[in-house]
């Protein structure tokens, strides 16, 4: 784990630095905030392209005989979902059904699977799966130190791999293939965190670099632009994706996250199945709910009202330049207020008139049918 | 509207135009560390404000900042087409993205304040 004092660079970053990246510490990685501007960026994600240095993601391979027993064992979701080729979006469960992570688990082959983790929780879901493993034949590697991430995302996108990679064209949402580029042994998924179509590539840091020019070379005609983290953070919270660590964590589960689709229970035992059971029979006491703001900007810890009481506080919440207004998301109690019962949200000292709203708030290219069709 | 050497600053990033009616804003280097205005709360006319108080508040995609009077009086008028338009506080800080206009009432206070090119060299040893 790094100290406060070690800060991490990716193998990118020079490059992050050269196109005019400005660069903060985020959970100890140093990765750029923005470019040009956190709305440019945002906008041309959901007109054209932009592209991002994700390297902080982590990834564990799970491999051996027992690899799809361990990973059906540890998630929510059913990873038999997953068949060669295809992965899937699933929440790593605790004894207390509270997340150990949200994930991607892709299934490279029957017995080889990439888990795509959260940065911050690389090292801890390593250890986790080892613990979960007991005797089972399976092989668990955290190999995040040895790959970088590049996400390419927006509608433009695909036009973009026409003539660079038309395998991957094919993939349909969650899919992912092996492939050679510059040499190197990449892997390339129609996978990202904008809810714009688009792929994120895992590859070796040796051509990373020639890798992202590669991009922005191909995205030329369609205007891509780099983008930072807080477009990362404005184009997924429009999506209602989840940010582990603010959203979700050990001691809230995916019921109450509102991502129930996640929770398969009728695929067999699970860690932490029993608890959710019994919290589809009786209900959740509390659930992450979706508001959109009449004016001001909300922000994470701000307090939720309904009827001058307090039900709850913000998890996320920014402006959202698709929507022109301010959009959050916090776990609330009454945990099922229909979309527009009125809410109050307090910023800096005074109540603001919010409104209960559905999640995702904007549905991208990504929410399409019939990608890769 | 004035130049950047026209008008004085605060070490908390704000301009004063100062005179009988004195205009307010934030520096440009303030707007471009601040990233993407879409939100300015005002003052109201009328309110009295006191040197170096919170009188406003600018927000940013990432972040809330703010205001602080950089002198003491009442406010005469404020620019609501920076409450339609906050972008205009990054397109033109000096000019289109003024704030509010006050009637200070201790001028000394004004002498206080730095000037541009003692702002400029302010900016410099911040970045170290």
């Amino acid at each position: 784990m790094p100290t406060a004092t070690t800060i991490r660079r990716t193998a990118l970053n020079e490059t992050m630095r050269k196109y005019g990246g400005k660069m903060v510490d985020f959970h100890g990685w140093e990765l750029p905030i923005q470019f040009a501007g956190i709305l440019k960026e945002h906008e041309a994600v959901r007109k054209s392209a932009g592209i991002f240095d994700v390297s902080h993601m982590g990834q564990v391979f799970v491999t051996g005989a027992d690899a799809f027993t361990l990973l059906q064992k540890t998630n929510a979701n059913d990873l038999r979902k997953a068949t060669p080729g295809k992965g899937v979006y699933s929440h790593v469960t605790n004894p207390n059904a509270g997340l150990v992570d949200d994930i991607i688990a892709f299934c490279l082959a029957s017995d080889r699977y990439l888990v795509i983790v959260n940065a911050a929780t690389s090292t801890k879901d390593y250890e986790w799966f080892k613990s979960q493993a007991g005797r089972m034949r399976v092989k668990i590697e955290n190999k995040s130190e040895d790959y970088s991430m590049i996400a390419i995302q927006g509608p433009s996108v695909p036009k973009m791999f026409e003539t660079f990679a038309p395998e991957a064209l094919k993939l349909p949402r969650f899919g992912i293939v092996e492939k050679d580029i510059r040499g190197e042994h990449c892997y390339v998924s129609r996978t990202g965190y904008t809810g714009e179509d688009g792929f994120e590539i895992t590859a070796p840091h040796s051509m990373i670099n020639q890798l992202w020019e590669d991009m922005m070379e191909l995205g030329k005609p369609c205007g891509i632009v780099p983008c930072g983290l807080g477009a990362r953070d404005t184009l997924r919270l429009e999506s209602g994706y989840l940010l582990y660590g603010q959203d979700v964590d050990d001691f809230h589960t995916t019921y109450e996250s509102g991502y129930g689709w996640v929770v398969s229970l009728d695929k067999g035992d699970f860690t932490g199945r029993e608890i959710l059971v019994r919290q589809k029979a009786e209900g959740v006491k509390r659930r992450l709910t979706g508001l959109t703001l009449t004016g001001g900007v909300p922000r994470p810890g701000c307090k939720i009202f309904m009827d001058g009481k307090q039900v709850g506080e913000l998890a996320s919440a920014t402006y959202s330049p698709t929507l022109k207004k301010g959009i959050g998301v916090g776990y609330i109690t009454p945990p099922d207020l229909k979309p527009g019962a009125p809410l109050e949200v307090e910023i800096h000292g005074k109540r603001v008139k919010a409104e209960v709203a559905r999640v995702p708030f904007h549905k991208g290219t990504a929410f399409n049918k019939g990608i890769g069709a | 509207m004035p130049k950047p050497e026209e008008v004085k600053y605060t070490k908390t990033h704000e301009w004063v135009h100062l005179g009988a009616e004195a205009a307010v804003g934030i520096s440009d280097h303030a707007q471009h560390e601040m990233g993407d205005v879409v939100f300015v709360e005002l003052p109201k006319v009328g309110q009295k404000l006191e040197k170096e108080k919170p009188c406003a508040v600018v927000e940013s995609v990432k972040s809330a900042f703010d205001i602080y009077s950089p002198v003491s009086g009442e406010v005469t008028a404020v620019n609501e087409a920076v409450t339609i338009d906050p972008a205009l506080l990054n397109q033109a800080p000096l000019e289109g993205g003024w704030l509010f206009k006050m009637k200070p009432s201790n001028p000394a206070e004004g002498e206080t304040l730095m000037d541009w090119a003692a702002y400029q060299e302010f900016v410099k040893q911040a970045a170290h």
